[in-house]
């Protein structure tokens, strides 16, 4: 699934929504489950296919935070920001990780191998502070421990 | 005599642990009494109760003493343990302060297993109310039973289903919100996740009292295990035939889809989120008309909470006169909170309404972390408020928080000790609305930011004078004229941090100085020449240059060209750098 035009997959996902009302947002959700972001083409297609305009369909990717118009890096670290975190130095987490990676939150680092993300709420409160990278958590994370943890995903390069 | 179990746990807060001690001393005792064989004597990590000495629990017979001291202790081995007599002195009240009704099956039942949750009489209520039930029966019962939404605005559940009812329709809808989106709370995810089927039965029953054939669950994309586990449960509804046509053999045809959130705190907002289920923006309309009379597609629509559903099929299997019975005056039943933040035992607590903020943060959570006082404790989140330390013996309900300045929000409940500038907590919370407000109306979309920034400057020691009373004159416009609940509370936690911490805000705008030490523009950093080293590690780690000197002469801090990095601070290992 690297090609980023409507395969075939896509168009039985958007078949399977055609007929439903107020579809589009879990189209996109199919889309981006299957790219990890909503690529341009794509959405070109979709509106060819769909007879919806461009922009309506822009005007959703851009309202919510979950879509992604950019590829995200191989590995996604999202940091936790919820006020729990927030109290117990999720702050001091973000700014190690940038300057580590440097990178900003939201963007890519150069060699495509992180993308660091700021999230409201991992609803993992009691671990605080949280950070998570794909799948895994990691839980009460302390600064110095950063390093070890993001060496461990360069490992496998 | 029957074999006894003793557990011990000194509980004693800043004083070093005696647990030990204590147990050998029990131990001695039990061998001088030749009882070494019959009492068995267990050393526990955590037995429930905080700050109290040394607490001692007899098993079986679940006697529990506090404050036990060395001279107790034979009396509690001759006359409790062997003659089997309660010492009331030393007798503990039980610490039975939570009481769950909502959670009653969270972690109790395998909720991908759907015998599990029938064996805990699932879907009983649903079979009384389809067979046995009008309509209207059921909304009395909810009427009897109290019961208020608990997404926040506490507006009474039964309410909202009688319009709903009342409106002649071809097509009703009923939605689950679950897109919990408040930072520090996750009560949704937990119930989604635990108990699904109670989800899913509460919300036929309120298809069933309104006259609504679909149903959606809103949920955010953010829980994968929750969407996943409700599709599950929905799947097995309808192979058991709970869902689809006739279900139970009534006239009673009901159908369930799920739509998934994608990450916009607005979508809580009832109106934000039906346009977000018909795949638009989430923007919010102006009310009225109310969703139970226009809502998604323009047909009458029901929006309930995920924890308010949960409380459904127990008020229906027991009876709403049963639930009136928990709680205060005009808030029932139970508050399930996501507890967390400067405390020794995080996590989600359930407890009737009218518990008091003391029981909840001291008895429950166990009380506070470190040595550090309580200073607040936040409740509603970014359209909450902070309740100071003054009201701590406060019980929790709707009316109460609002008094207090707070709201009771859908849960999160976040404890504050002195660490935490209370100012920066008010910038927090702006931000996130800030972020997240859909900027269709303008006092929610210029107000916050025009108020975000004077914050910035107060804590960057850039706040004037005349700052505190420009934020009130935004926090009033952005009250009255913002479209919906997101713009109207947004400034909330700024306007109850002014109200109980005034003096932080001045000391901030006035001296410059941040008490809690957490404002890094209004640190200052200085090297103590008595404990310092003279080992440079300060010198080497300021890429900014404003530490100069040598091995000899020492080092100097020049607070002119400090960018209050922190770096020198954390790495000086002998604690020469002043922060303050």
């Amino acid at each position: 699934m690297t090609e980023p035009k409507l395969s075939e997959d896509i168009k039985k996902v958007v078949e399977k929504w055609r007929n439903k009302k107020g579809s589009l947002v879990m189209i996109l959700h199919e889309i981006q489950n299957a790219y990890g972001y909503v690529p341009r083409e794509t959405s070109l297609e979709l509106s060819k296919y769909l007879d919806v305009p461009l922009a309506r369909i822009y005007e959703v990717i851009t309202f919510y935070n979950y879509f992604k118009l950019e590829k995200p890096g191989k590995h996604r670290i999202a940091v936790c920001m919820g006020t729990a975190c927030y109290l117990k130095g999720a702050p001091v987490i973000l700014q190690e990780l940038k300057e580590l990676l440097d990178v900003e939150e939201g963007h890519n680092t150069k060699d495509g191998l992180f993308a660091l993300d700021v999230v409201r709420c991992l609803g993992c409160c009691g671990l605080a502070p949280v950070m998570m990278i794909d799948d895994k958590v990691y839980g009460k994370v302390k600064k110095e421990e950063i390093m070890n943890i993001l060496s461990e995903y360069g490992k496998e390069e | 005599m029957d074999k006894k179990i003793v557990l011990l746990k000194d509980t004693s807060i800043g004083a070093a642990d005696k647990t030990k001690e204590y147990y050998s001393l029990i131990l001695n005792l039990l061998r001088d009494q030749n009882l070494q064989d019959s009492v068995q004597v267990v050393r526990v990590a955590d037995i429930g109760f905080y700050d109290q000495g040394l607490v001692l629990k007899i098993l079986p017979g679940q006697v529990t003493y506090g404050r036990v001291q060395e001279s107790d202790l034979l009396p509690v081995i001759t006359e409790t343990i062997q003659g089997n007599k309660v010492l009331d002195r030393l007798a503990l009240e039980p610490n039975e302060k939570q009481l769950r009704i909502v959670l009653r099956n969270c972690g109790q039942i395998d909720p991908e297993n759907f015998d599990d949750y029938i064996a805990a009489d699932g879907y009983a209520a649903l079979k009384k109310v389809i067979t046995e039930y009008k309509p209207e029966q059921v909304i009395e019962q909810l009427k009897a039973s109290g019961l208020r939404g608990r997404g926040g605005a506490g507006y009474p559940t039964w309410m909202k289903w009688n319009f709903a009812r009342q409106v002649k329709a071809e097509q009703k809808y009923i939605v689950c919100n679950g897109d919990e989106g408040d930072p520090g709370a996750y009560m949704d995810r937990s119930v989604l996740e635990g108990d699904p089927h109670s989800v899913i039965e509460g919300m036929m029953i309120g298809a069933y009292a309104i006259g609504a054939s679909q149903g959606y669950f809103y949920i955010r994309a953010e829980y994968p295990l929750a969407v996943e586990r409700i599709q599950k449960a929905i799947a097995q509804a309808y192979e058991y035939g709970l869902l689809g046509k006739n279900i139970l053999g009534t006239d009673f045809s009901f159908d369930v889809e799920i739509r998934l959130g994608a990450g916009a705190f607005v979508c809580g907002e009832e109106t934000a989120l039906l346009a977000s289920i018909e795949g638009k923006r989430g923007t919010p309309q102006p009310r009225p008309p109310y969703p139970s009379i226009k809502g998604l597609w323009g047909k009458p629509t029901v929006i309930n909470n995920v924890e308010t559903l949960a409380n459904i099929p127990v008020i229906l299997l027991k009876g709403g006169a049963w639930f009136g019975k928990i709680g205060t005056e005009k808030s029932k039943g139970t508050k399930v909170f996501a507890l967390t933040g400067k405390i020794k035992n995080s996590g989600l607590i359930e407890v009737p309404m009218g518990t008091t903020i003391r029981d909840i943060v001291y008895h429950i959570g166990g009380g506070m972390l470190a040595s550090k006082g309580i200073k607040a404790v936040q409740t509603g989140g970014p359209s909450g408020g902070v309740i100071p330390k003054e009201f701590l013996d406060e019980p929790v309900d709707y009316e109460n928080l609002q008094k207090l300045g707070s709201i009771m929000g859908s849960g999160g409940m976040i404890v504050m000790d002195e660490d935490d500038c209370l100012v920066d907590i008010a910038k927090f919370y702006l931000k996130f609305c800030v972020e997240e407000s859909c900027g269709k109306c303008a006092p929610c979309r210029i107000g916050g930011f025009q108020m975000l920034s004077l914050l910035e400057n107060i804590t960057s020691g850039k706040g004037t004078a005349s700052d505190l009373a420009k934020m009130r004159r935004i926090a009033l416009a952005m009250q009255k004229a913002s479209l919906c609940g997101l713009g109207q509370t947004a400034s909330n936690p700024v306007l109850s941090t002014l109200k109980y911490f005034a003096a932080e805000y001045k000391s901030h705008i006035e001296d410059k100085k941040c008490v809690a030490g957490k404002c890094r523009y209004l640190l200052n950093y200085q090297i103590i020449p008595e404990k310092c080293k003279k080992c440079g590690l300060c010198l080497t780690n300021c890429v900014f240059g404003a530490i100069t000197g040598n091995r000899e002469q020492g080092y100097i801090l020049d607070p002119a060209k400090c960018t209050k990095c922190g770096r020198c601070y954390e790495v000086c290992k002998f604690k020469a750098i002043n922060k303050g």
